[in-house]
């Protein structure tokens, strides 16, 4: 008591938990059912891909962070670790080992590093990787592994694919028995990992909510061969549209701050994803869809100021 | 509107009984105790004075009176620490140890004192809100002609965590409360009062209830109404919203919508001051946090240094200390020095350990929580965000003149942004253009 050698900071003086590490580190470990499923559907192959994915984000992070006069331990915040797993959550399951390696790259110098790190980057930086990845090496980034147990090792085709859509059931696009990107097939994991996000408030329900509801009911009335008759429940279980919309689309830096802005942005989501299933020329538009709305968030920002205190009606 | 949910740190002292500190042997009486002009001194160095007597007189409409805490001897009149705006005119006073009384208690009977009277004497007794803003009282007791005050509130929220001062007050004193209440309606002129307390004091809910079954309050209408434990309830214009569904309209007053809202303190001083003749020199404050053996809930003379408060408290030598505050956690103002005096806003002294250190300051990663934190419907982040970029331009078009500068917006955010010390330096910025 008798030194006076006290820190002094400006109030609050007390936190609440949750930091931004916590956080990061929080989503991963909602991510990892997933990934298990994934591994499990498709093999070792998986693993491989999700671990080169993760480990070359984190390399890359730091090199570019030592570049920039950061500190490099900057790279273990778990934003990097989370970029190289979602990055690998959309690859297909078997690939060259410098695949992975390249859209990490691109993930994190191109998207995340050069706007200013974590917090400043305006595009989701695994979307982006994977979308830089799947217009340079189309034919490695479309082809399928069969779950483990399926007589073909390759899959032609994922469920939707408009070849592929007749030979699968809702139960085995639930549970992830069929070709796909490592982490978006198995959306009974998926859900598990969704449930703790909102659970433990990482997320609320505007994006997610929204950008599915959206889907499903223009699938539904679109969809089909005639107005109201298109099959929704498919279009919610295929694809990485649960993934995106959980896990994706409801990424801090690159999605609106306000509520009403969030609702904006999750039915944007919806829309463009059903536009390209529906009318464009690649079978999946979940990646391109939150890309898109990522690039007008501060336009959606500017227009959904929150309602303050006290404003004179 | 939007509210938080801090850890309470209540436990520490919820239910303890009032205790007097022992007589300070020194004072420092800061001449700037609370909003507005500084009071003037009307003594001089040599001059003995007694407990209660005026040391330093209102200096305009809006300014307060010093009272001395203890009886003695001026011994300087200078710049002294002062613990929140670091630095200001103090007059220091060296106690004899009689505390000998300059006013004569009990009781007039207020029955035949007008209004003037009742403000007169809140005003001469130096009574400030005892919430925090410590803004002089007397003021908010004579509102415009124009603005008609239908409704007192009196605040019993106490939504700040660690303190339970109020709390305490509310339990030991109910009547003397209710007796405030009764003269600040009369002098208001309102028909309706409601006292609002956080549900984590029901005991003083029920307390203050069957308090107005045992003091008469002719043609008042006096509720005690129970309010939600989050944070900041207490705020003035939260606890508005909350009790009547009015919003203050940016800018202006709470009496521009119809009510006044006092601290409890604040209405047992003003019994106090009416009944007792006795002028604001002490009050109740929390002295709580991990470094103390004993937290306690004090009765302490104003300007006593921070140091006694918490020797009196068997301060635990043995750990590391990290930070001092005086107030709440959520609003304290941190101490650099432990011979700081208290001032007649301090609700609390906290010393806490190093397991109240936060993590390093990252960026923002847009998370939202602030916005969804904010009290006051603001966006703190994209304040905060303009700020540190130098771009006052953007940070100043998100309202930062209508934040309260409750902490919600620091306090949840995941990055251990300064948010508020942000959100105050814009204000600075946009208030000298």
């Amino acid at each position: 008591m008798s030194g006076n050698n006290f820190t002094v900071s400006p109030a609050p003086h007390i936190r609440s938990g949750l930091s931004t590490r916590a956080i990061m580190y929080l989503v991963i470990l909602a991510l990892l059912p997933s990934g298990v499923a994934g591994i499990y559907i498709y093999g070792f192959s998986s693993l491989r891909v999700i671990l080169i994915s993760m480990i070359s984000c984190v390399v890359f992070e730091a090199a570019f962070l030592k570049l920039r006069n950061r500190d490099p331990k900057i790279a273990l915040d778990g934003s990097a670790l989370l970029t190289g797993l979602l990055l690998a959550y959309n690859l297909p399951p078997e690939m060259p080992f410098w695949l992975p390696v390249v859209g990490g790259a691109v993930s994190i110098i191109l998207a995340k590093q050069i706007f200013g790190g974590l917090g400043h980057n305006i595009f989701n930086p695994a979307l982006v990787g994977r979308v830089f990845l799947q217009i340079s090496w189309p034919v490695y980034m479309t082809t399928w592994k069969n779950p483990r147990w399926a007589v073909d090792a390759v899959s032609t085709a994922t469920p939707l694919a408009k070849e592929g859509a007749p030979l699968f059931n809702y139960m085995d696009l639930f549970l992830g028995n069929h070709g796909g990107c490592i982490g978006e097939v198995c959306i009974l994991a998926l859900a598990v990992g969704a449930v703790f996000l909102l659970v433990m408030k990482i997320i609320s329900w505007h994006i997610p909510f929204t950008f599915i509801g959206t889907v499903m009911l223009l699938t539904w009335i679109f969809g089909g061969d005639s107005m109201f008759s298109g099959d929704f429940t498919f279009h919610l279980l295929s694809g990485g549209l649960v993934l995106g919309a959980f896990f994706m689309a409801t990424d801090y830096v690159t999605r609106p701050l306000t509520k009403k802005g969030k609702i904006i942005f999750g039915i944007g989501c919806g829309i463009m994803t059903v536009v390209i299933r529906l009318r464009g020329s690649y079978p999946e538009g979940v990646s391109y869809a939150i890309l898109f709305m990522n690039a007008v968030v501060p336009l959606i920002d500017r227009y959904t100021k929150t309602r303050k205190y006290g404003l004179q009606k | 509107m939007n509210f938080t949910h801090p850890n309470e740190f209540k436990e520490k002292t919820k239910g303890k009984k009032i205790e007097s500190l022992s007589l300070p042997s020194k004072v420092i009486l800061c001449l700037s105790q609370h909003t507005g002009a500084p009071a003037e001194p009307v003594v001089k160095v040599g001059d003995l004075v007694q407990t209660g007597t005026l040391v330093a007189q209102s200096n305009g409409f809006i300014s307060s009176a010093v009272h001395s805490s203890v009886s003695g001897k001026v011994v300087a009149i200078e710049d002294s620490i002062h613990p929140v705006i670091g630095s200001f005119k103090a007059i220091v006073i060296e106690s004899d140890g009689q505390d000998t009384k300059a006013f004569s208690g009990p009781i007039k009977d207020p029955a035949g004192l007008s209004k003037q009277d009742i403000i007169d004497m809140v005003k001469n007794a130096g009574i400030v809100g005892l919430g925090g803003a410590a803004f002089p009282t007397h003021v908010k007791m004579m509102p415009p002609k124009d603005k008609k005050i239908d409704t007192l509130i009196i605040n019993g929220a106490e939504c700040e965590p660690f303190l339970t001062c109020d709390h305490a007050l509310m339990l030991e004193k109910p009547k003397e409360i209710i007796m405030g209440v009764c003269l600040v309606a009369n002098v208001l002129g309102v028909k309706r009062v409601i006292i609002g307390v956080e549900e984590n004091k029901m005991d003083a809910i029920e307390d203050l209830g069957s308090a107005l079954f045992k003091v008469k309050h002719d043609g008042i209408d006096i509720k005690v109404k129970k309010l939600k434990t989050r944070y900041p309830q207490g705020g003035e214009k939260q606890l508005i919203k909350t009790l009547l569904g009015r919003e203050v309209p940016s800018g202006r007053l709470p009496m521009d919508i119809g009510c006044v809202v006092n601290n409890v303190q604040t209405i047992y001083s003003i019994y106090e001051a009416v009944y007792l003749g006795k002028p604001l020199y002490e009050r109740v404050m929390t002295v709580s946090g991990t470094l103390l053996k004993e937290p306690k809930n004090l009765m302490v003379r104003i300007g006593t240094p921070i140091r006694e408060l918490l020797r009196f408290c068997d301060f635990d030598d043995t750990k590391r200390a990290y930070k001092i505050v005086m107030g709440g956690p959520m609003t304290g103002v941190a101490q650099y020095s432990l011979d700081a005096p208290v001032i007649k806003g301090t609700s609390g002294i906290l010393a806490l350990d190093e397991s109240f250190k936060f993590g390093k300051e990252l960026d923002c990663i847009r998370c939202s929580r602030c916005i969804e934190a904010c009290p006051a419907g603001l966006m703190p982040c994209m304040i905060g965000i303009g700020a540190k970029n130098n771009r006052f331009d953007i940070a100043g078009a998100y309202d930062p003149l209508d934040c309260i500068e409750c902490g919600a917006c620091g306090y949840v955010c995941p990055s251990a942004i300064p948010l508020v010390q942000l959100i105050k330096l814009t204000k600075a910025k946009v208030r000298k253009n």
